[in-house]
């Protein structure tokens, strides 16, 4: 079920375990049937974490989706709320309770499981609503870092972003710190910790604080992890921008990967027993899970997708070969080892076909016109060609009404690349945004203002270039086929956070005083004392351990690009990745637009 | 990619198991048992049961005297229990080296009623702490403003929004308005929770005063302003788009407002005159191509796109004409001719298309000239299917011979192509084109005849 998750360097199926080791004792205390009433966003991280199986070992008999009316009449003694705090759900809750038959017998007990923290802001709001004596059970669960794989892990908070630069809550970073302490607590206190940034700075202060102020915190495990990268989202804006172009990348940017898991159109994966087709096509979306347990996918979803084609097609004649097999089979020895190896085959062969699917369908997209013409903006920009004045691509997306985001996307792109746009220019892009789509916008244009995504060059001076350079941020020479440099990810752009964390590690950050000093936020360096006989005496050839964490979110091909420094022959150090989300510039952008609609209730 | 689809097309023949048997995964993907899958599982079972239980409930309403038994107030101290004892983290890694200790993330753990202890004198910091780790704690006790203000503070100090939210609900409760203003102008960010709490709570009229207090005067036009999208009439949401003219916005953003004002209000005097217009019957092109929707609150160039399309000729005195608009709100020449373009296209209307790109000068000779460059208006026109006479007329005007040839090559206007091969005096290449029309045809004796020459 979870084999993916020790596969790497660091085991984080303990990780896993402990989540489930929660879960159960807080299931335990309501004693009795139960039903769950699940927020449905949480659905998808909790499968990351547990089975249906393991709630039913624990009664839970019903699950319902959270949503306004009545709730379902389920003979179960505990009904049991799993939900964000959030104060549009407690409405929902408020409502839920309030229809609840008092007359009905037996009467149900209700509890409330807040993810990832209870909140007195939403407790003072069941209790405004004349509801918060009716649950017996108000807790938390503390959900901070899920395990994705064997070496991912994500908050899956989708707001963390907006409130840290946005809003200035820093609730987000607070609990990005608490899952660090359990990180630290299951596998060592980490010995040093280096930090870009202004979140980086509050996250390591309010580490070292936490630490300080949990004595017995001093553990005595060997630590896994030797480094600690804090990285802001903000010192990196121009990254998530730009369209990924590994497979994974790709996958997401078109389809959107949802806590591993993908849907895709269904007409490609119709019935494939002849006679069959035709009769029932399905018109569901096919969903489908990615991640390392799938041999095949572990070994593309990193590649430029340029590159991936070649895989499959050697896949394929490797399955027929062996399917070719049988038929030299002739003993009844050699038989019964054919069958034997016939499951895996079978897998290894739906696995190829699935992923040949899927990369037919994202061929179609990539060859299309328009996906170059975009890419093209998308690189001239970051090569940092005629970054200072209006774009006349931009100009016809949006004469042509594509979706807005899209323009937002490049236009912030530009704005990034050229330390932000000349005043001119910046004046009649947001003209044309707002009269083409809707002058309501100017609240999103504010909100991107604010982030620092779409600003007036305020210095006259473009500090990009030198960082472009310094940084070797944009390569001419890239291979895409086999990569000797992590620009292949974005085909010659190299991620700046990557970049970044190359350099920490070698030749040392001492190298860019510079350039860091250009980048918002401060960077530093603490260190975390071992007690002694914890010092770690590396053995020879050994590579270190660092842990990244992207305050703000982090993309699949900055993921893919990190997995590609670990694997260099001598790197010399391997990476796990955490953030506070899995973002692509689609999901980002939209993350910080104004909510137009009014709320449904 | 091609021959691995091969490949695997040729292994369906070879296995014909059902391979989805042996995954255990339902159609959707989603495994048998995960939990998305079962909510659905579950939650249908139950509907189906629905009406044989509910009838079963009837009876039984004299318990209804019985309340949750531990009904736990939020500001009550003397329910309050908690552990002296600090958890520690050690417990987590015990737990995981299987020592059999159970518990880890003490947090969770049910405070035991041994350690009860009353909450009586805990300082600020005490008090954030216990906070922290979920725990409910009476505010009351904290009298003095200086007090208040230390726990404020030490809240802040410990970063977890929950809990400065929770001392500001205290504060806003029992500090005057213009003490806790002031008191937040110093704490910049409580002051940001704060705000955000008011947004997300929507105390509107607080959040105003606030940021009236702080000079933070675009904000709190920004802010404002936001408001109309929770107003649903119309009539009432452009009263209220021009109360916003006024507000403190910046210069540029100004005018924005101003245009969103006179934009509604357009929209309403053509929508009244069009539903009539529409409903009378009297009108050819209502008549012809019935309305699709209405055009209030849609944006500038989807109202630019409506008049073009149902009051083209209108004189420009009326408001639905799309002179008008592109002079009241200073529409450029490129996003006029667009949106016109595309419009008349799409009616067909070719003689109209004609007159959008034809100037005449003072001598009275015509030219043909198009701001957003000739391939465009192809595209366009090519979009809205105009047949090859009109689009002909069009590739032949594009500038670029590479672009020109290209275009007149995919959509079939071989008198384009012939032609720009005569002046480039290509014969090779015409030589060629020759095997593309038609034999017989006109254009095949076109060629023929500038060969011979």
């Amino acid at each position: 079920m979870a084999a993916h998750l020790s596969s790497g360097r660091v085991n984080l199926t303990a990780l896993r375990e402990a989540g489930r080791r929660e879960l159960r004792e807080f299931l335990d205390k309501c004693a009795g049937s139960k039903a769950i009433v699940w927020d449905e966003y949480l659905t998808g991280p909790f499968g990351l974490i547990a089975q249906y199986s393991l709630l039913k070992e624990h009664e839970v008999e019903k699950m319902f989706t959270l949503k306004p009316g009545r709730l379902p009449p389920a003979d179960v003694k505990n009904i049991i709320f799993f939900v964000r705090p959030k104060l549009e759900l407690m409405d929902i809750i408020t409502d839920n309770v309030l229809r609840e038959d008092r007359g009905r017998s037996p009467q149900r007990d209700f509890h409330i499981l807040f993810v990832p923290r209870r909140s007195l802001l939403c407790e003072q709001w069941l209790k405004e609503q004349g509801v918060l004596g009716s649950f017996i059970h108000r807790e938390q669960y503390s959900l901070d870092l899920i395990p994705f794989d064997g070496d991912l892990l994500s908050m899956e908070s989708e707001s963390a972003f907006k409130e840290c630069y946005l809003e200035s809550d820093q609730t987000s970073l607070y609990h990005a710190a608490k899952g660090l302490m359990t990180l630290q607590a299951l596998y060592g206190t980490i010995p040093q910790i280096f930090g870009k940034g202004e979140c980086a700075r509050h996250v390591a202060n309010m580490m070292i604080r936490m630490k300080r102020e949990f004595p017995g915190s001093q553990n005595s495990i060997f630590p896994v992890f030797d480094t600690l990268l804090l990285l802001d989202r903000n010192v990196d804006l121009l990254t998530p921008l730009a369209t990924q172009l590994t497979y994974e990348g790709l996958i997401d940017e078109i389809y959107g990967i949802q806590n591993t898991y993908v849907k895709l159109p269904p007409e490609k994966f119709a019935p494939k027993k002849q006679g069959e087709g035709g009769k029932d096509l399905p018109t569901e979306p096919k969903k489908l899970q990615l991640n390392s347990a799938e041999e095949l996918y572990a070994e593309i979803r990193d590649k430029n997708f340029n590159a991936v084609g070649s895989v499959l097609s050697k896949k394929a004649k490797i399955i027929s070969a062996a399917f070719e097999e049988r038929h030299h089979a002739k003993t009844v020895g050699e038989i019964k080892q054919f069958v034997s190896q016939l499951p895996h085959m079978q897998a290894a062969r739906s696995s190829l076909a699935n992923h040949t699917s899927i990369a037919e369908l994202i061929k179609d997209i990539t060859t299309s016109e328009d996906f170059f013409d975009n890419l093209t903006v998308e690189q001239e920009f970051m090569s940092g060609i005629d970054t200072d004045k209006v774009n006349n691509y931009i100009e016809d997306c949006i004469a042509q009404k594509h979706p807005l985001i899209k323009i937002l996307r490049l236009v912030c792109l530009q704005s990034v690349c050229n330390s932000g746009l000349k005043q001119k220019v910046l004046d009649h892009y947001k003209r044309e945004i707002l009269q083409t789509y809707g002058y309501e916008h100017i609240l999103t244009l504010n909100n991107l203002e604010k982030a620092g995504l779409l600003k007036p060059q305020t210095s006259g001076r473009n500090n990009y270039p030198t960082i472009r350079k310094t940084l070797r941020l944009w390569m001419d020479d890239v291979n895409e086929q086999n990569p000797n440099d992590i620009s292949y990810v974005y085909s010659g752009y190299a991620p700046l956070s990557v970049r970044l964390a190359q350099l920490l590690a070698r030749p040392g950050w001492r190298s860019i005083e510079e350039v860091l000093k250009m980048l918002p936020g401060p960077h530093f360096e603490e260190r975390q004392q071992l007690p002694t006989g914890l010092q770690k005496k590396r053995q020879h050839g050994e590579n270190r351990v660092t842990l990244v964490f992207f305050l703000g979110g982090v993309t699949y091909a900055e993921i893919a690009a990190l997995r590609f420094l670990s694997q260099m022959e001598d790197g010399g150090t391997e990476y796990v990745i955490a953030t506070t989300k899995l973002i692509n510039g689609t999901t980002w952008i939209k993350s910080l637009m104004d909510k137009l609609e009014p709320a449904p209730f | 990619l091609k021959e691995s689809k091969r490949a695997v097309n040729s292994l369906r023949d070879i296995v014909d198991d059902d391979d989805d048997d042996l995954e255990r995964v339902s159609w959707s993907g989603e495994p048998v048992g995960s939990i998305s899958w079962s909510i659905k599982e579950t939650a249908s079972s139950s509907t189906s049961s629905l009406e044989g239980r509910d009838s079963s409930l009837q009876k039984g309403s004299s318990s209804y005297a019985a309340l949750p038994k531990q009904v736990s107030s939020y500001s009550l101290s003397s329910l309050f229990k908690g552990r002296n004892k600090l958890p520690s983290f050690q417990s987590l890694s015990d737990a995981l080296s299987d020592t059999g200790v159970k518990n880890y993330a003490p947090e969770l753990r049910r405070p035991k009623a041994e350690y009860k202890d009353y909450s009586s004198d805990w300082s600020p910091k005490d008090t954030v702490r216990r906070m922290q780790r979920g725990k409910i704690c009476s505010l009351e006790r904290f009298r003095s403003l200086q007090d208040k203000l230390m726990l404020l503070d030490e809240a802040v100090a410990g970063h977890d929004g929950n809990v400065i939210t929770a001392v500001l609900i205290f504060l806003k409760r029992t500090l005057r308005r213009e003490i806790l203003f002031r008191e937040l102008e110093v704490r910049q960010v409580a002051l940001c929770h704060l705000i955000h709490f008011l947004k997300e709570t929507g105390e509107q009229k607080l959040l105003l005063d606030l940021l009236r207090f702080l000079d933070r005067t675009e904000e709190v036009a920004l802010s404002q302003y936001r408001e109309h999208l929770n107003i649903q009439d119309v009539e009432k949401r452009r009263e209220f788009l021009k109360g916003c003219i006024g507000l403190p916005f910046s210069a540029e953003d100004t005018s924005h407002i101003q245009d969103h004002y006179t934009l509604l209000e357009r929209q309403i005097i053509i929508e009244a005159n069009d539903r009539h217009l529409e409903s009378a019957g009297q009108s050819e092109i209502f008549r012809k191509y019935p309305r699709k929707a209405s055009i209030l609150n849609m944006p500038l160039v989807t109202t630019l796109f409506y008049s073009c399309f149902y009051h083209y000729a209108e004189a420009e005195g009326t408001f639905s004409s799309p002179t008008n608009l592109k002079k009241t709100f200073k529409i450029p020449d490129k996003q006029y001719v667009l949106t016109a373009l595309a419009a008349r296209a799409k009616l067909r209307a070719w003689d109209d298309v004609d007159a959008l790109f034809t100037t005449k000068n003072w001598l009275g000779y015509t030219k043909k000239k198009a701001p957003i460059g000739f391939h465009r208006v192809v595209e366009i026109l090519q979009r809205n299917n105009a047949p090859v006479q009109v689009l002909q007329e069009y590739v032949r005007l594009v500038e670029d011979v590479e672009t020109r040839l290209n275009l007149a090559t995919k959509y079939k206007c071989h008198d384009v192509v012939i032609e720009t091969y005569k002046d480039l005096k290509d014969r090779i290449q015409l030589t060629a084109y020759k095997c593309k029309v038609e034999r017989g045809s006109a254009e095949e004796e076109k060629i023929n005849s500038i060969l011979n020459n």
